[in-house]
């Protein structure tokens, strides 16, 4: 406990690189996932393919992915870029089943009543479709961002300072509540931002509220 | 049915991936320019970087507040990683100033070098250097890889040096980080050097753990590691040069190499070997940050 | 190929066969630390979905704790466990936070399974005198299987590639590769271990698709697995 008393400041530090450092995959992820969940919702022959090609990507540890990045996109290995790639893939993987699940459970009825009033496609889609299709695609980022926040403590491996430090620091300097903050400042900032999600949910889709 | 071609889609999708990544490997990816701005920082701020070890990272953090004294702004780039991880980055000036160990540093750039001693190991690193790198005067701590034995293990096979593992009659499994399989000391070393046949057991950042709880019976451990004399641990004697000697010394880029010595050859002429084991004691004993172990060596040194 | 091609020569290099760690050995005991993990992980969390499934309690709880279970960085765990359990006893420690890693899917493909068999069903088979413990094991539990395999199948994906982590503390798995390579710069031999690992899912994914066509009852149709 004194340790944690004492490095308050260094927590605070990582905690925010930590959250910056998620922040920007999982709102990627969100926004690639709608046009590939869509893809795989829209034309049945891709979609096998594709969900288990995201499936795929998902099996791929997370550790070779982060090394692995700077050679192939000829980056620094120092460089921030590669974590938030890497977790931008991961988030994609998990997110695009979700949004294609999502748009599957829109009623063809609804859908066929939405062109019936004069909808075009592309007004359906954002209109109609996604905002029906939404507390799915909530469910979905929900987990990738649970899920983002704590695979990106992985990064320390590769040099990217979050709350991963607390860890190998921790590890080496055989300092147990260190690796314990580490552990339990990710489950709070996950579970704060898992809960600020639903949060957001309920302002955006005031009709799902009665459900939950 | 569905399970099936779910099967199917996954072999089809698990080629796709690597024709991907296969593809992606060439050197002109477009991506590449985009990122590629990691251009040296501006004259005045010197980017500080440092291991993935917390003894590495005391003495960077030395090093930068030497330098901000001094009056430079000081970007900290700390735990990186291992030397093949962090290298490129000093040769391309993204990162100026790096504590580092001369005999490991030589042998990185020079696998087939012969200098043992600690001087003709620092004549033969300013050779071996690359032009765009430089290292300043380097102080008399040494951190070096040695290999250990707990005391018990020690009486009880009359050992002293690192030859003397060859007459054991039990089977060595020397403990060391994963890479140590790879180093020119480790397995294959000790067989080439001493005749000593052993076999190699991963045990990451706690090779001395797992020595004294007997998982591994000899122990890849740096020389300034408190817990050699903590845990009453033998060092066996290296008589045939296996590890070079390693002062600690700032690596530095050659561009800023003259303004920055006047910072750094101060801090490493009052950097002892003793004093090195007691940072590290303050840093897992008194488990203080490496901030204010740094400071507070620095102001007992008149160096602050 | 560039970095491909070294890969697969890495691979299939005769020096896989030596060294500390052979690749033969690297593969058993990744798959070993893989099944075992998901093991002790369904014998906690099968009965248990089941029975959330059949009285409809704890569901809530279940739901709270699984997700509080998903946002635990496995790598603290392992590095947290070892430290505190001791260095003799790496192979547990790491053990542990896979299994961890592994109920919150199972957990819920046993009880989503269970919640998801038609209330008809469950009616017709108390009507006609089955006890509650005979409508659990012969109706609910089979027509529930699909989601169950479901969630076993998203488990043993999530804990193979996460056992890469247990490279870390120790000369085990795949992962022992990736650690060296990052360290020594040999990206080839992080590619290479990176693809078996991939491969590994891939095998493990399509013994799960022969599983469910084997054990599912006739009659009743393979639904989509829930994810996680």
């Amino acid at each position: 406990m004194t340790w944690v008393l004492n490095n308050l400041d260094l927590i605070g530090r990582l905690t925010v690189e930590h959250l910056r450092q998620s922040a920007i995959p999982i709102m990627l992820g969100l926004a690639l996932s709608i046009p590939a969940g869509w893809f795989a919702f829209r034309f049945r022959l891709t979609r096998g393919l594709l969900l288990t090609f995201v499936g795929l990507l998902y099996t791929i540890p997370s550790l070779a992915l982060f090394a692995l990045l700077p050679p192939l996109l000829g980056i620094s290995f120092l460089s921030e870029v590669n974590l938030v790639v890497a977790l931008t893939i991961y988030a994609v993987a998990i997110m695009t089943r979700f949004v294609a699940d999502a748009l599957a459970s829109v009623e063809p009825s609804v859908r066929q009543a939405a062109v019936a009033v004069g909808y075009g496609a592309w007004q359906r889609f954002w209109r109609v479709d996604l905002p029906l299709a939404g507390p799915v695609v909530l469910a979905g980022l929900r987990v990738t961002a649970v899920s983002t926040i704590s695979l990106a403590t992985v990064g320390i491996l590769i040099g990217i300072d979050n709350l991963g430090y607390l860890f190998t620091n921790g590890y080496q300097r055989q300092i147990v509540p260190e690796i314990l903050a580490g552990v339990v400042a990710v489950v709070v900032i996950a579970l704060i931002v898992d809960g600020l999600l639903v949060l957001a949910g309920r302002a955006l889709m005031p009709w799902t509220r009665k459900g939950s | 049915m569905r399970t099936t071609r779910r099967t199917t889609a996954l072999v089809a999708a698990a080629a796709a991936t690597m024709l991907t990544l296969s593809a992606c490997g060439g050197d002109t990816d477009p991506l590449a320019q985009g990122t590629g701005d990691d251009e040296p920082s501006a004259p005045d701020t010197i980017v500080v970087g440092s291991q993935a070890y917390y003894s590495n990272e005391i003495v960077a953090e030395i090093y930068a507040q030497a330098l901000e004294a001094d009056g430079f702004t000081v970007e900290r780039n700390f735990s990186i990683g291992q030397r093949d991880a962090y290298m490129p980055a000093l040769e391309d000036g993204e990162v100026q100033v790096f504590p580092e160990y001369t005999g490991n540093l030589l042998q990185f750039f020079d696998p087939e070098t012969t200098a043992t001693s600690s001087d003709d190991v620092y004549v033969a690193l300013q050779e071996a250097l690359p032009d765009s790198l430089a290292v300043l005067e380097q102080s008399t701590a040494t951190d070096q890889d040695s290999y250990n034995v707990t005391a018990d293990f020690a009486a009880a096979h009359d050992l002293v040096g690192i030859g003397d593992l060859a007459d054991v009659d039990e089977e060595i499994v020397v403990g060391g980080p994963a890479e140590l399989e790879e180093r020119p000391y480790g397995p294959q070393g000790l067989a080439d050097v001493y005749g000593v046949d052993v076999s190699f057991e991963a045990t990451g950042d706690t090779t001395v753990q797992d020595l004294v709880a007997g998982t591994v019976n000899v122990a890849n451990v740096f020389s300034a590691d408190p817990r050699i004399q903590t845990e009453g641990l033998v060092t066996l004697e290296d008589t045939e040069g296996l590890f070079l000697a390693s002062n600690v010394v700032p690596l530095v880029g050659a561009g800023v190499a003259e303004e920055v010595a006047s910072a750094l050859d101060p801090v490493s002429a009052a950097l002892t070997p003793e004093g090195l084991v007691d940072l590290n004691v303050r840093s897992t004993e008194e488990q203080l940050s490496s901030s204010e172990i740094a400071a507070d060596w620095l102001a007992e040194n008149d160096l602050g | 190929m560039g970095l491909f091609g070294d890969a697969i020569a890495w691979i299939f290099s005769p020096d896989r066969q030596t060294g500390s760690l052979p690749l033969s050995e690297a593969i058993g005991t990744h798959l070993a630390f893989t099944v075992v993990s998901v093991l002790i992980a369904a014998a906690v969390a099968v009965p248990a979905g089941w029975l959330i499934g059949h009285t409809g309690r704890g569901r809530e709880v279940a739901v709270a704790l699984s997700g509080a279970a998903r946002a635990v960085p496995s790598f603290g765990l392992v590095l947290l466990l070892v430290l505190v359990l001791g260095v003799t006893h790496k192979v547990g420690a790491s053990t542990t936070a896979f299994v961890l890693l592994a109920i919150p899917p199972i957990l819920a493909g046993a009880y989503s399974g269970v919640e998801a068999v038609d209330r008809r069903v469950v009616d017709g088979a108390r009507s006609v005198g089955m006890t509650p413990a005979q409508v659990l094991g012969k109706v609910e539990v089979p027509l529930g299987l699909p989601l169950l395999i479901g969630g076993l199948r998203s488990a043993t994906l999530q804990v193979v590639a996460t056992v890469t982590l247990a490279g870390y503390v120790g000369s085990w798995g795949l992962g022992f590769y990736i650690v060296q390579g990052i360290q020594i710069r040999n990206f080839a031999q992080i590619l290479g271990a990176a693809l078996v690992i991939v491969v590994l899912a891939v095998v493990l994914d399509a013994l799960f698709a022969i599983l469910e066509r084997l054990v599912v009852p006739a009659g009743v149709s393979a639904r989509r697995a829930p994810e996680n």
